[in-house]
């Protein structure tokens, strides 16, 4: 297995292009699966030597994360956790302290677990994918990435180089929830984000709201956002919600919940994460 | 494809070796380097026996490729004690008993070090959550707790002391300790 470590974009997708070449982020994912034998690449790919892929910015279009940014050092960063909160104590769910360290949101996206905990967060934030590749870039909603479970929309030779989260509007807010059996290192039974922005009456004007852990891979909800638009997201409207995640999800059963507990669940999460989102939107 | 010729710092200092891709930061330190102080417990990343600090982050070094520790800092347990001086956590250790078989404690003496670096003075709830990480079969969690917030207090209590003399003048009042 060859290792190399590209310092351009370019060059990362040119190694990336080749048969059997597997990028590597922060590892806490592959290299579990290197241990189990589930991925057997001849080359790595490290990421983390391409300056575009380290760091936070701020510029006029907004936030800029480095796709191979640790999540530790991102939760590092006030004024991001104070921009976006939800997507911030989303990415701090993941692992312990040490997972902290390594683990990034290209990994957590491009792994493209249905559980991943970003990704809901993300999504419910409108964050966009900058995609890089052999014949340039291009950009691409977290909603489009994850197609399948373990499966992205990336061609041979994309990755992901930084994700793109707007400046929040004024009077906005988003939340992130998941349950997990345990308070900690377990893997969302259902997972729920919320984003939405509010007028000068306290009326919501802009809603997304995501779920992860209850599909095959994390779902949009359309018709939850619709539930809370037009509404000073009221007991009625928070029923809405709630009615319209359950209808969305198609979960499976396993051994951390069941098909009725995931429905029943992902209403109540979706319910009290927008129901934070509007405490926080009221709160600017 | 041939062995990766690897130069790196472990404890501030200056090391080689070689190795393949294959192997991780664990492996390398136990199998190359001979430094055996951190543990495999799981090879996952979930129990933390393995942490060690790679440029002053806490990682598990099972989650690391050995390649990836070129031109970077490694920190282990064996860099802990000053010789023959054990670190403050390592004596709270020995004296509330937090350890049984061992095979956990230098992973946790390794992150409580660098919670304490990072929050010199963390709740219980703090501490709890920072290492949950790591996992013990055997002592329980209440004791390497205590022994933390124990060595916390100590550490806090001399370095208070140490400015105290610098300064000439103790910022808070001597309390009584419980
Ligand atoms: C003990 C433990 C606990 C965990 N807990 C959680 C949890 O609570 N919630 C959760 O969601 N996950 C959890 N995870 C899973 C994992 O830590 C996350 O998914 C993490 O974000 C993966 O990021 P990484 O950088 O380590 O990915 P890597 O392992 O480096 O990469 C994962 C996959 O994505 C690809 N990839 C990485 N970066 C890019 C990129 N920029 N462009 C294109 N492809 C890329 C890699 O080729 C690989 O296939 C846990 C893992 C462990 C070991
Ligand atoms: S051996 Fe690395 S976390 Fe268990
Ligand atoms: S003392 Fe045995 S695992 Fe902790």
């Amino acid at each position: 297995m060859d290792y190399q470590t590209p310092t351009s974009a370019e060059d990362a997708a040119r190694l990336l292009a080749q048969e059997g070449a597997e990028a590597l982020a922060g590892g806490t994912d592959l290299l579990v699966k290197l241990r189990a034998g589930m991925a057997t690449p001849s080359m790595i790919v490290d990421l983390k030597s391409v300056p575009r892929l380290r760091g936070i910015e701020h510029d006029a279009k907004g936030w800029r994360i480095g796709a191979a940014t640790p999540c530790a050092e991102i939760g590092e960063h006030a004024e991001l956790a104070a921009a976006w909160p939800g997507v911030v104590e989303a990415l701090q769910l993941i692992g312990s302290t040490q997972i902290q360290g390594r683990a990034t949101l290209g990994g957590n996206l491009c792994n493209a677990s249905p559980a991943a905990d970003t990704v809901p967060a993300l999504i419910a934030a409108g964050a966009i994918c900058e995609v890089a590749g052999v014949s340039g870039e291009r950009e691409l909603p977290v909603q489009d990435v994850i197609t399948s479970p373990g499966k992205n929309a990336l061609a041979r030779g994309e990755f992901i180089v930084g994700f793109r989260l707007p400046d929040p509007p004024k009077r906005s807010g988003d939340a992130y929830l998941r349950l997990i059996p345990r308070t900690e290192m377990d893997i969302a039974v259902v997972g729920a984000g919320v984003a939405l922005a509010l007028d000068a009456k306290g009326v919501c004007t802009h809603a997304r709201v995501a779920l992860g852990a209850v599909a095959p891979t994390p779902l949009l909800v359309a018709d939850a956002a619709k539930a809370l638009i037009g509404t000073k997201v009221d007991d009625a409207a928070l029923e809405s919600v709630a009615a319209a995640a359950s209808a969305a999800c198609k979960p499976i059963d396993d051994k951390r919940g069941t098909v009725a507990y995931r429905v029943k669940v992902a209403g109540v999460l979706a319910k009290r994460a927008a129901r934070i989102a509007y405490q926080r939107a009221s709160a600017k | 494809m041939a062995k990766h010729h690897v130069t790196t710092t472990v404890n501030g200092d200056s090391m080689e070796f070689l190795c393949s891709t294959e192997q991780t930061l664990l492996d390398v330190l136990r199998d190359e380097l001979f430094l055996t102080g951190s543990k495999e417990g799981c090879s996952s990343g979930d129990c933390g026996a393995c942490s060690v600090m790679l440029d002053g982050r806490l990682v598990c070094a099972c989650l690391v490729l050995g390649v990836e520790a070129e031109g970077r800092e490694v920190e282990t347990i064996e860099g802990m004690a000053e010789g023959e001086n054990l670190h403050p956590l390592q004596r709270k250790f020995i004296e509330h008993a937090a350890l049984q078989c061992g095979v956990c404690t230098p992973g946790i003496l390794v992150a409580a070090k660098a919670l304490l670096e990072k929050n010199p003075d963390p709740t219980e709830i703090e501490t709890r959550y920072w290492l949950a990480g790591n996992l013990c079969r055997c002592t329980g969690y209440d004791k390497i707790v205590r022994a933390v917030l124990d060595a916390a207090a100590e550490m806090r209590a001399t370095a208070e002391k140490g400015a105290g003399k610098k300064s000439k003048s103790t910022k808070r009042p001597e309390t009584a300790s419980a």
